[in-house]
Parts: structure tokens; sequence; C-alpha cells
């Protein structure tokens, strides 16, 4: 898993039907805490959605979806936000909201 | 499918939370000989957000993130094992306790419940609509989102006065709201938000309602003041998870808080407590670690009795 960044995020949300997108910070604890657990999730979830992490100290996209609360994921479907799930949790709390989310 | 294992790994101690407490209680464990089980998310731990710890003795200012790694490096130097997973149930058996893990299940004949708080809601009206539009109950990770803006920390605790001491160098307004008359944060905080020209300290006023149309812009006060903000930052404090401490039957206080004895022993037999879970006079880092070890040496002595 590669960081996406202001020019290929788009071409990423687009391209996939379903995209779960994780804005991050270095000096986040939480972020650091969600990062084996979101790629365990990614791995689980493979096939049925593309997932992505983007620092926010790197990129301008996070401003432009108001994005005020990190770790944040973000849900697209056909490249336009339907949910996002903010803060750090317990890996089964975040499968099953992504679940119900994404049902 | 692959079949589930019959064979439950065994320990001398199981230690639930990996904060200070439960962390320091494994130092201990492990140096007494203890088979220790450290399990438990560490970035549940409070002390993980403080952007800065300046009261650990040796360390003159350093992140809670890093202090907590240290900790866990600590720790595991002296052979705990740590398992960064959520406990489901704790089961009382003949000669110990079960404890389940996801798909996992560990017997030991001890348990230390190092289970810390969760945060503390404000309960008014926007605060759920809001969460992550401008209500933040992590001020190390958000307020970076909040530069030239204004906001409110809600509290008056050393957590408060380090949130409002942090945003007071991003933002252009900082009120801090507490319910007392006067800050209950170190004498040494308080000294640092009074020189802070940005800052403005409201007492004896609770929040009431959180106002926005897609995301925070006024707080309403039980005053019926209303300040224009940008971000609310939440810091009143933790309550301890009930779920486990309710089904094995441990006594607590009428907020959640377990009782022990002063060898950190709750009323049911192999268990002790330790740390922010327990009724005590001060939730701090340093506090909770001490207890730890209490309750460490409490397990020691408890399972050389068992041995006789």
């Amino acid at each position: 898993m590669e960081d996406l960044n202001d020019k290929n995020f788009e071409e990423f949300i687009k391209k996939h039907k379903i995209a779960i997108i994780d804005f991050y910070a270095d000096w986040c604890g939480p972020c650091q805490m969600m990062k084996p657990v979101f790629h365990e999730i990614a791995e689980k979830f493979k096939g049925k959605a593309g997932f992505e992490r983007i620092n926010v100290d790197n990129c301008e996209i996070a401003q432009k979806l108001g994005v005020m609360s990190i770790p944040c994921f973000i849900i697209f479907k056909n490249g336009k936000e339907v949910d996002r799930i903010v803060g750090g949790m317990h890996k089964t709390d975040f499968e099953n909201k992504l679940k119900q989310k994404l049902e | 499918m692959t079949p589930k294992k019959e064979t439950a790994k065994e320990y001398d101690v199981i230690i639930i939370g990996s904060g200070p407490a439960g962390l320091s209680a494994a130092i201990y464990a492990s140096r007494y000989n203890l088979k220790t089980l450290v399990l438990g998310t560490t970035f549940e731990s409070m002390i993980n957000e403080a952007h800065l710890v300046e009261n650990w003795p040796g360390e003159k200012s350093i992140s809670g993130h890093a202090l907590l790694n240290k900790f866990l490096e600590h720790a595991k130097h002296y052979g705990a094992e740590i398992l960064e997973k959520q406990v489901s149930r704790v089961i009382k058996t003949k000669d110990g306790f079960e404890v389940l893990v996801e798909n996992e299940k560990f017997k030991t004949k001890s348990i230390i419940l190092t289970l810390g708080t969760k945060k503390r809601k404000l309960e008014v009206d926007g605060e759920e609509k809001f969460i992550g539009k401008g209500v933040s109950y992590c001020y190390t990770c958000d307020a970076n989102f909040f530069k030239g803006k204004d906001v409110a920390v809600i509290g008056g605790s050393n957590s408060a006065a380090l949130a409002a001491l942090l945003l007071s160098e991003l933002c252009k307004k900082v009120y801090i709201i507490y319910r007392q008359d006067i800050m209950r944060c170190e004498p040494v905080f308080l000294d640092k938000l009074k020189k802070k020209k940005n800052v403005e300290i409201i007492y004896k006023t609770n929040p009431k309602e959180i106002k926005g149309k897609d995301k925070v812009e006024e707080l309403i006060l039980d005053n019926n003041k209303k300040l224009k903000v940008d971000g609310i930052f939440v810091e009143i404090g933790g309550a301890p998870s009930s779920v486990l401490i309710k089904e094995l039957g441990i006594k607590t206080d009428d907020s959640g808080f377990i009782l022990t004895d002063e060898r950190m022993a709750t009323n049911v037999s192999g268990i002790f407590a330790a740390g922010d879970v327990r009724k005590n006079v001060l939730k701090q880092a340093i506090t909770s670690s001490a207890e730890g070890v209490i309750a460490a040496t409490s397990v020691y002595k408890y399972f050389n009795e068992l041995k006789k």
C-alpha cells in the first residue's frame, strides 16, 4: 500500500467502485495504532473495495473534503463520498462499522 | 475451515489493559518470573493522546505516545507477552479464569484489570452530529485542522489545559469552558495559560448546545451566551467501561470505578485492579504505574499462596 497524493487521489476513487481512504498524520497517536488494523481489513476485503492511505500533511484534498478529525476513513462509491468513520477503534468494531456501511 | 485449537495457552497472570498501569504491572510481574500476558489496545490509553508529559520523573518533556512505547519496550524486554487485541469475555473456572479474545482462548490463575476509562462525552444537543465536523476528543490528532480559527476547550484538568496550550499556538482564540471556579490543572499550567493573550477562561459555565449547518459554528452555554467557534475539544475526563467488570461481579462505586483493598485486590479472588479504572484519588500516569506495581506484587504473593 503506497500513500495517495493530490495528483492520483481522484483517479483512485474513480477506478474502484468502492474506495476506502484512511486520512492520517504521523503525529497522531490513534492514526499510528490504526495503521495495522487498516492493513488487515484491506487484506480481508480484497477484491471488494480499494484501500489506500493519504497523509493529511502532504495533501490539500483533506481540507477540501472538510476532514477535521483523524484518523478519518472516508468511503467513496463510484468516486463520491457516501460515509465516513472517525476515530481510532478496535479491529472488530472497525470491521463491523465498515460492513454496516457497505451494505 | 481450520479447526479451533482446543488447548488454551496458560499464563500465571493476564493483564487486561495496556496503559501505564498495565505495562508497569507487566514489568514487575515478568521480573517476578510470572508468565505474563498483556491484552488490550494501546491506542485506547489516555496517555497516548497527551501531546506532552512533563511530570514523569526522568523525562522533562516527552509525548505520551513516545512514553507509552518506552513502557511497551520495557515490558517486552523482561519477557511479558503483549497482544494488541480486545478481550470479549472473562469466564471464572474451577482453578482460575478463561479469557476470550476474538477466536483465541487463554487460561490464567490471576487477572489484573487495568482497563482505564473511556472519554466522557458532553451529552449535549449537536455533539453526536458534529463528531469529526468540529467536535473532537483528541486535541493532538485534530489541533492542526483549526489553524487561525476560534475554538473552545471544555474541562479544567491537566488534559484540558494541555489542549488549550497547544491550540493557543495555532488558533486565533481559545476559550476554556469550565464548570468550577478555578482550573483544577497543575498551577504551572494555569500560569502558562494566564500568560496567553488569546486564551479566555470562562468559569462556572457548562456547554448547552452545539449548532451549525454542515460543521460546528456556534457553542451555546448554559448562561445563554453564544460563542462563535469552529472547533470544540472535549476534555472532561473519563468513565470506566463496565461490561467486563459487571460480568465478573466486581464491586464498584456508583460511578463504576472498581473498589479494591490496599493490595489492589477486588472482591473476586484472583482479580486485582489498578490505574484509572480503580476508585482512587488521582488519575495520572505515575499513580497508575504505582498501582500497577502494587497489583503485580500482590499477584506474586497470591501465586505463592496458591502453590502452598
